[in-house]
């Protein structure tokens, strides 16, 4: 391992990882929008949405690890094992490695779980998988205090178009579930676009289905 | 002892992932919604069922013993 | 012949060793009746008038005990599947873990039918008897009654449990759940999902309610014609309750009449009754079954008897006793068409292939039920049948389909007709009964 006084390697690795790690973590979410409202992207299978979402959160999972793994090893920081996991307890700016700590372990929960989806209960499943909407705002928020890199230049500009995109995203999600035709009325929603005069209408709505 | 492919229709949302993993088995009907073929699942597919299974966005295909 | 009793009912305290009544002759299958209809004229039946009648409850000390007695008579679901009811309870006896929850089905969904609804007005005792006694013989202490929201009827009830209460008669107080007015309420997988404090909606099956039902245990459910007939056979045997009905179908029965004229009645008759006797006057045809069975040219029903053994291979079944005559002057298949809207929206919009396939149906149908419908109106109607059934949590889309393919068979002439421009119905009067307020949100289903 390389030793360079002032600001380590590991440090560094750290810092970049970090930053790759948010931006991974950004699209992860869009794509889990994405899934959810069954949308495409364009010119690929469904499929394709769903494995790059997949494939996307296993990189992300990998650049964490080594973003946290490089955090605790550099001795130029004293971040220990139990400040990864464990929110707050860290020497080391307590409050903004704590959100990163909560970050991670709602992550880890994701992850176990959706390693196991098929094994597990669906209802489970998806209430774990919901935390996901708490972990990225963590995330964001545990990567704007912990590093002066976000603070100034393309770096903050990156981070600030990930936090709209993830915004625009999720309100988007927001607004379809408001949207959403009850349960009670989706066979009467589309009764009302079969009758004779409607059928150019059902044909537009796209095979009436409840989405 | 050998596998067949069900779908919960209540959680199934009509994604269609499942028929594009596995367009042997599994078509789409003109309303999104997943057609199984009826009988097990023939050995060789058996992986790419699976896969189906586990990539289903909303859990819905499942693949049951049957006798 | 005649549906009411012609023969004293049966007198207090017989049991089934002490059978002293008059020998059984083969011919006098309708004999005994009423049964479960009060003996005296259409008045509620007290408790005290109850055990005036019928006896005290013939609890057997022990779960099993009764089984054998009615696997010996031979009674079968009377909610619709016609399934053994001893085999019920044997599986329900037979499991091992906790207690079953035991719940005897009102909510009969259907509005063409309202046999259930006279039952408990008219004998609850019967019915809370048969909770009591199924409970026992599969060793519950959970015990409920499930019927459709009635303020009048909820207050009948509760005065019928206090006095049993008041009495010391039941070894598990019966809780009272009220069902939204759904038709699929009623279905056995909705009504674990309401009893549990949930909405009416059907759950996907494995695993069904005998597995995991009310509050995730083993739940019993009977019907409560088919409960009200268990509390008489504990009293009186299976022989008694086969002197009723046929050899295969055995026993009396509640049936819902529906007359061209217009009258509509519940009658006690037996399984193996004319269909021709029970509705006289003429028809153009017969709708057996309720709003999931199918219809029968009336020259063909007329000669049919109401059971399953006759009506099966014609593709129909008794079902839960829905006989409805349609007058020659309606168009059957407008009628057709009101009612399988009114299915369409009545479904639970949980799955895509019925959500989408039985409002297509509907409107395929009010087309075919008006003039000069699209060529293509039958071929899509068959291949959205095709679509739909099978391929719900429940059997909604799959009774709707029998539903309509029947009607299509029935009232083929009336298709070409209508292809020709014109009907034969003189009359645009709604015949069977559909109900106009439909589900809004989640709040209609609980």
């Amino acid at each position: 391992m390389t030793a360079i006084t002032g600001y380590t390697a590991l440090w560094y690795a750290s810092r970049a990882t970090g930053v790759v790690s948010l931006l991974l973590l950004s699209l992860v979410v869009m794509l889990g929008i994405l899934v959810n409202r069954q949308g495409r992207l364009p010119g690929l299978p469904s499929f394709a949405v769903t494995g790059l979402h997949r494939s996307l959160s296993l990189l992300a999972v990998l650049f964490i690890v080594v973003h946290v793994a490089t955090a605790v090893i550099d001795p130029y920081v004293s971040i220990g094992l139990a400040a990864v996991v464990i929110p707050f307890v860290s020497a080391y700016k307590p409050f903004w490695l704590g959100l990163g700590a909560v970050a991670l372990d709602l992550i880890a929960a994701l992850m176990v779980t959706s390693l196991l989806r098929g094994r597990i209960s669906r209802r489970f499943w998806r209430g774990i998988h919901w935390l996901a909407y708490a972990a990225w705002p963590m995330a964001l928020v545990h990567s704007f205090g912990s590093s002066p890199d976000l603070r100034s230049g393309g770096l903050r500009a990156l981070a600030i178009g990930c936090a709209l995109a993830v915004g625009a995203a999720g309100l988007w999600r927001l607004a379809s579930t408001t949207r959403q035709v009850p349960r009670a009325q989706r066979a009467a929603i589309t009764l009302e676009g079969s009758q004779p005069a409607g059928l150019a209408r059902q044909a537009r709505a796209g095979e009436g289905r409840a989405r | 002892m050998s596998k067949q492919l069900r779908v919960n229709p209540i959680d199934c949302s009509g994604h269609g992932v499942c028929a594009e993993l596995l367009p042997e088995l599994i078509t789409l009907d003109e309303w999104g919604y997943p057609l199984l073929h009826p009988g097990p699942v023939p050995r060789r597919l058996e992986r790419q069922a699976r896969r189906a299974v586990t990539d289903c966005p909303a859990l819905a295909l499942a693949l049951a013993e049957v006798r | 012949m005649t549906h009411s009793a012609t023969l004293p009912p049966p007198g207090p305290g017989q049991g089934p060793a002490e059978d002293g009544r008059q020998p059984m002759s083969g011919r006098q299958l309708d004999g005994q009746l009423p049964r479960l209809m009060p003996a005296h004229g259409p008045a509620p039946v007290d408790l005290q008038g109850h055990l005036e009648r019928f006896g005290p409850l013939p609890y057997r000390g022990a779960p099993h005990r009764l089984i054998a007695e009615v696997e010996a008579a031979g009674l079968t679901g009377r909610g619709g599947a016609a399934f053994p009811t001893h085999r019920k309870l044997a599986a329900m006896a037979a499991g091992g873990g906790p207690a079953p929850v035991v719940v005897g089905n009102g909510a009969e969904g259907e509005p063409a039918s309202n046999k259930d609804k006279a039952l408990l007005w008219f004998s609850p005792h019967l019915v809370l008897d048969g909770l009591q006694l199924a409970a026992e013989a599969v060793g519950s202490v959970t015990v409920g009654l499930y019927f459709h929201r009635n303020p009048r009827l909820r207050a009948r009830l509760e005065v019928a449990i206090a006095e049993r209460a008041a009495a010391g008669l039941d070894a598990a107080r019966a809780e009272l759940i009220e069902a939204p007015p759904r038709f699929l309420a009623g279905e056995e997988s909705a009504l674990a999902s309401r009893v549990s404090g949930g909405l009416a909606l059907p759950r996907f099956k494995p695993p069904r309610a005998s597995q995991r039902g009310v509050a995730g245990r083993r739940t019993l459910v009977q019907n409560v014609e088919t409960l009200a007939h268990l509390a008489l056979i504990a009293r009186y045997g299976a022989a008694w309750f086969r002197s009723a009905g046929t050899p295969d179908e055995p026993g009396s029965m509640l049936a819902t009449l529906h007359h061209p004229d217009g009258r509509m009645g519940v009658v006690e008759t037996t399984l193996g009754a004319p269909i021709a006797d029970l509705l006289p006057q003429p028809a153009q045809a017969v709708l057996v079954g309720g709003y999931h069975g199918a219809w029968l040219p009336a020259d063909q029903a007329e000669l049919l008897p109401l059971a399953n053994a006759a009506l099966r291979p014609l593709g129909a079944a008794v079902g839960a006793g829905v006989l409805a005559a349609l007058p020659g002057d309606r168009c059957g298949l407008a009628e057709t068409a009101r009612v399988v809207r009114y299915l369409a929206l009545e479904s639970a919009g949980q799955c895509g292939p019925c959500f989408n396939g039985l409002p297509r149906m509907a409107g395929a149908l009010e087309e075919l039920a008006g003039p000069r419908p699209s060529p293509r109106v039958q071929a899509d109607l068959e291949r959205w049948s095709g679509l739909v059934a099978g391929r719900g949590a429940c059997h909604h889309p799959d009774g709707t389909v029998r539903l309509v393919r029947s009607a299509l068979r029935v009232f083929a002439a009336e298709i070409g007709c209508h292809a020709d421009g014109y009907c034969t119905g003189t009359s645009r009067q709604p015949f069977l009964p559909v109900p106009a307020e439909t589900a809004l949100d989640d709040q209609d289903w609980m």
